[in-house]
């Protein structure tokens, strides 16, 4: 999909930590990824499996203390966003890296006109006049398909629905033509029908814009349709990293796999129930010393218990977290192929 | 379809709140009595001065007029022990008194707001630093704060601010040697008592020593200034050369007053604050690269304006009462001045033979709060959504 071959973000190694008083909690620890210029990433994986906190550290928005970006680095655009006074991080904010909130319920301010929120943006990054920024919030509000945009700019929040709220939301964030939008879970508070919409709608912005694009999600129905490659997080740790085609194709890690045959499936035999991954995700804060989804994991050999795995790389741009990645991966092939046969 | 339909003008917050006010008839009824009350002191000692002649500190010349009359024709109000109109005073002093209620009120709305916004965003130790001192100043009885002030800076001999300098350093240094013996204690025993019901003692008995010595540094301060000094008339000569004394106090008690008047206003704004801030569109902000300043003055201050205008409505009813207490005690206004606390204090010494000396700035306070109060109450209802009917 991408025709540019730049990268425009490069996290490497990055380690987020909260100090509490149940101990460190290492919400990110070690995540190293790329997004090339126009690409969409999906990161996916349970809730506490640091989806989040890895970018809220790329936005420099994790709240110090009891947070602390403990190590890594984050490469925006050949800056590095870690190393930057704070006032130069505010620059990018809004302005180059935006970011779309999981809840457009109380993401806006319920006391501003939505006008006053939009036209901030712009008058703070692009040093738009009262006038301009007034026009630019109609034309933006236009582009996600707000009718009577002339007339709704000057309403309340409480007064959109939330569809609308996370169409504001979309055009706040595009607002500046950022180059890379982070949207952090921007279905979970839908329905399903407003749901679509707006992944349709943030999917044509996208290609219209060229806007790079990370979406984070714990609902791998959303990344199917909407990104090139994928992450799937576990406990602060990246358990696999494939392009979504060869991650859905053949996943080499045992809890993708779990997470792959947890979606509901309309071909889903009738009285069967649907599988579910046993257990709970492990507390981040006393992790055990082997793999941290080995109490959960249906292949778990003592190894798995004993030491943690190895990142493998299985093929070019896929690898996994896991001690018998190139089993799970050579098994998912075989499944793959039978089926296609079926 | 939706062609047909007209466009809903949405109502905005503060309509809905405005509208929800103008139902309270008991709001409505304060409303009017305070316009009322302000048009009435601000050109009622005019009109009366035009029409009759009497002013608030007009002493007759007929010696036979120098007494207390009842209520008559001439006099709505009747006349003072001096035969001045009780009606023009009773309007002066609501001067007086509706001015330090508003400037107290305007001093919590500025320095409340925003130091109690700025503690409870910023969190942490600022916060821990900025709510501790307004702890310590809440721990000294505002009243001797206040006595303190007008003593220090209103007495009748002539010395100058550099007379009272040592005693300033002396209580300096009480009050340095008292935080430190607090810090040092608390510094020392904090790890070991914080979570058991001792530790919560220790709190506590530390918090009654730093208060004890700071109190004992006022106190201090006091009791080597009072009688002794001028600094109120040098704080005077400061503004003007030529200014009368009851006015120089009349303008420290606005200072004290408004001194102590934003303590309480900076505790609400914190405690709003700190729940707001959590939000997510707090973070949104954040995150589209608005500042810091940017994002408590625009973005939460907004949000806690509810609260912060029904206590403010409640704080001038407090600070008037307040003002009338000192005055009372002698302490606030001086004749020729008048204020209701003070005309009231004046006629409650007359009140088995001349009580309209009493009866009328009484009443006329007792509206003005009343109505402020039910202001206070209907801006409380109007503005608190759980309250909100629709």
């Amino acid at each position: 999909m991408s025709e540019q071959n730049g990268t425009i973000l490069s996290v490497n190694d990055l380690k987020t930590y909260f100090m509490t008083e149940d101990g460190v909690v290492k919400a990110v620890d070690g995540i190293s990824f790329e997004l090339k210029k126009g690409e969409t990433l999906g990161i996916v994986g349970e809730s506490g499996s640091g989806k989040s906190v890895t970018n809220l550290s790329v936005m420099r928005l994790i709240p110090e203390p009891p947070g602390k970006i403990a190590g890594g680095s984050v490469v925006f655009d050949g800056i590095d966003v870690l190393a930057l006074p704070i006032d130069e991080v505010r620059r990018i904010r809004g302005r180059r890296i935006a970011m779309i909130f999981q809840d457009p319920m109380t993401s806006l301010n319920p006391f501003l006109k939505i006008s006053k929120q939009l036209m901030e943006v712009t008058q703070l990054h692009l040093g738009h006049s009262k006038q301009q920024a007034r026009e630019h919030a109609i034309k933006m509000l236009k582009t996600v398909g707000i009718s009577d945009a002339e007339d709704r700019i000057d309403s309340y929040p409480h007064e959109f629905s939330g569809g609308m709220r996370q169409r504001v939301m979309i055009a706040m964030a595009l607002s500046c033509d950022p180059e890379l939008l982070i949207a952090d879970e921007p279905t979970t508070a839908l329905d399903v029908t407003i749901q679509a919409q707006i992944l349709e709608l943030i999917k044509d912005l996208k290609t219209r814009m060229g806007t790079s694009v990370i979406l984070i999600t714990h609902d791998l129905g959303v990344v199917a349709g909407m990104t090139d490659r994928i992450i799937v997080m576990y406990a602060g740790k990246v358990f696999e990293q494939a392009s979504t085609r060869e991650l859905f194709w053949a996943p080499a890690n045992p809890y993708t796999k779990g997470l792959l045959k947890s979606v509901p499936d309309p071909a889903h035999e009738q009285g069967k129930e649907l599988y579910q991954i046993p257990g709970l995700p492990p507390d981040v804060a006393h992790l055990p010393p082997g793999c941290p989804f080995a109490e959960r994991c249906d292949r778990a050999a003592d190894i798995c218990r004993s030491e943690f795995p190895p990142f493998v790389e299985i093929d070019q741009g896929h690898h996994s977290l896991c001690h018998f990645a190139k089993d799970v991966y050579r098994e998912s092939k075989t499944e793959a192929a039978e089926k296609a046969a079926n | 379809m939706t062609e047909n339909v007209e466009i809903i003008k949405g109502a905005s917050l503060w309509r809905d709140a405005w509208k929800r006010l103008l139902r309270n008839k008991l709001a409505v009824f304060g409303i009017i009595v305070l316009a009322f009350m302000v048009i009435a002191v601000t050109i009622g000692p005019a009109i009366i001065a035009w029409a009759t002649g009497y002013t608030y500190d007009l002493i007759p010349a007929d010696r036979e007029l120098v007494r207390s009359m009842p209520p008559s024709l001439k006099h709505l109000m009747g006349t003072d022990d001096a035969g001045r109109d009780i009606f023009a005073r009773v309007l002066q002093g609501g001067r007086i008194s509706l001015t330090v209620g508003i400037i107290s009120t305007f001093v919590s709305l500025i320095v409340g707001v925003s130091y109690g916004a700025i503690a409870g965003y910023l969190g942490g130790k600022i916060d821990n630093l900025m709510m501790r001192i307004v702890d310590m100043i809440y721990a000294i009885p505002y009243i001797l704060i206040v006595i303190v002030l007008l003593n220090a800076f209103s007495g009748k001999n002539t010395t100058t601010l550099v007379s009272w300098l040592p005693q300033i350093i002396v209580s300096l240094a009480i009050l340095i040697v008292g935080i430190l013996i607090s810090v040092l204690l608390f510094r020392a025993l904090f790890d070991k008592f914080v979570a058991t019901n001792f530790g919560v003692f220790l709190l506590k008995t530390l918090f009654i020593v730093f208060s004890i010595s700071v109190l004992a540094a006022l106190v201090f301060l006091a009791s080597s200034l009072v009688g002794n000094t001028n600094a109120g008339v040098w704080l005077a000569e400061q503004y003007s050369t030529n200014v009368d004394p009851g006015l120089s106090q009349i303008f420290l008690l606005f200072f004290a007053l408004g001194l102590v008047s934003w303590l309480t206003m900076a505790r609400v704004v914190r405690g709003q604050i700190l729940s707001l801030k959590n939000q997510e569109f707090v973070m949104a902000a954040k995150a589209t690269g608005v500042s810091t300043p940017s994002i408590i003055f625009r973005h939460l201050i907004p949000n806690a304006l509810g609260p912060v205008i029904v206590y403010a409505t409640l704080t001038v009813p407090s600070v008037m009462l307040t003002e009338a207490f000192l005055s009372y005690l002698g302490l606030g206004v001086q004749a020729p001045f008048a204020s209701w606390g003070s005309l009231a204090a004046d006629g409650v010494k007359n009140i088995a033979i001349f009580p309209w000396q009493l009866l009328f700035p009484g009443l006329t306070m007792a509206l003005t709060l009343f109505s402020l109060n039910f202001l206070g109450d209907g801006l409380r209802d109007a503005l608190d959504p759980q309250t909100r009917k629709f």
